[in-house]
């Protein structure tokens, strides 16, 4: 199949890039260097380091959260990621949605959507509890029996 | 059957252009369930614990790996991306920087790929 020329190039782009396209723009940029950092660490350290996926249970989650640092890092992995991954999506519809209906519900579907899950996972950090009363004392982390809960 | 050339038609730039997209929407749909599967610790440790154990399983374990896989190609391309965009050196050999993407790729999972399969396969 023979590719469309190109003889009718859209409309300057200048006009239909808004102030709030740009600082997108560079959004995705900016979070997407920081995101190298964050989501390498988070691979090495649950992946790599110790047994690896094999290690992953309800004690390694409530050992990594007793230390804001993880707690603080899961929260900026979640935010940018989500608000990365909504932007870059959006991206998608822009290209493929052929209305400007279909591309507002959509875009509206992807906000949604991204709120719902930054704000699950930000009280998920924030409120979560290592040593939950009544619970079989041999899936909690070590810690919770000198606490003495 | 002629076909007019076109930009970049079946050149490094547009292949990386297609697995930039496809490996970013599958990274996203992934977290979607990843931030409600990880939701569970607040449930309660069986309800997380169980749903954990499934992805200890050699099926989980593969697309495990093919999840870091395309994390790490998104990753590199688009930091490429970025270079492309800021310095005309990174332009001019943009080409360069493709194979340079895949270079890092296959290191990377090189060292990984036996960590996770060991891991999911192996004895204990
Ligand atoms: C690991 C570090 C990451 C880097 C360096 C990175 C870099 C980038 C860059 C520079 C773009 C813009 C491409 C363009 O304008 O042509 C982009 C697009 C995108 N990213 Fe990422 N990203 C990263 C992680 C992620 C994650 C975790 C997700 C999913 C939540 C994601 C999903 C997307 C999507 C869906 C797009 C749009 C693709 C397109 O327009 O074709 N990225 N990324």
């Amino acid at each position: 199949m023979a590719a469309p020329e190109l003889s009718h190039p859209l409309p300057s782009t200048r006009k239909r890039l808004t102030p709030a396209h740009r600082w997108w723009w560079k959004f995705q940029r900016i979070s997407g260097v920081v995101l190298v950092v964050l989501l390498f660490a988070h691979l090495f350290y649950n992946l790599v380091l110790g047994d690896g996926v094999n290690q992953i249970d309800f004690a390694f989650v409530a050992g990594k959260w007793a230390a804001p640092l993880w707690k603080w890092w899961a929260f900026a992995l979640l935010v940018l990621a989500m608000l990365h991954g909504m932007n870059g999506m959006s991206y998608l519809v822009g290209d493929y949605a052929r209305s400007q209906r279909t591309r507002r519900f959509l875009n509206a579907l992807l906000g949604a959507a991204t709120a719902v899950i930054v704000v699950l996972g930000t009280l998920v950090i924030f409120t979560f509890d290592p040593c939950p009363q009544g619970a079989d004392a041999s899936l909690l982390p070590s810690f919770c029996a000198e606490v003495g809960k | 059957m002629p076909s007019t050339p076109t930009l970049y038609r079946g050149h490094e730039g547009m292949w990386m252009w297609i697995v930039h997209r496809a490996t970013g929407v599958a990274i996203f749909f992934f977290l979607l369930v990843h931030v409600l599967d990880t939701s569970l610790v607040r449930l309660s440790p069986e309800a997380y614990n169980q749903v954990i154990d499934s992805y200890k399983t050699p099926l989980y374990g593969l697309l495990e790996a093919g999840l870091v896989a395309a994390i790490i190609l998104h990753a590199f391309n688009g930091l490429r991306i970025i270079a492309v965009d800021r310095w005309t050196w990174a332009l001019r050999h943009q080409k360069l920087l493709v194979w340079v993407v895949w270079g890092i790729f296959v290191v990377l999972m090189a060292g990984f790929l036996p960590r996770q399969l060991t891991n999911v396969f192996g004895g204990e």
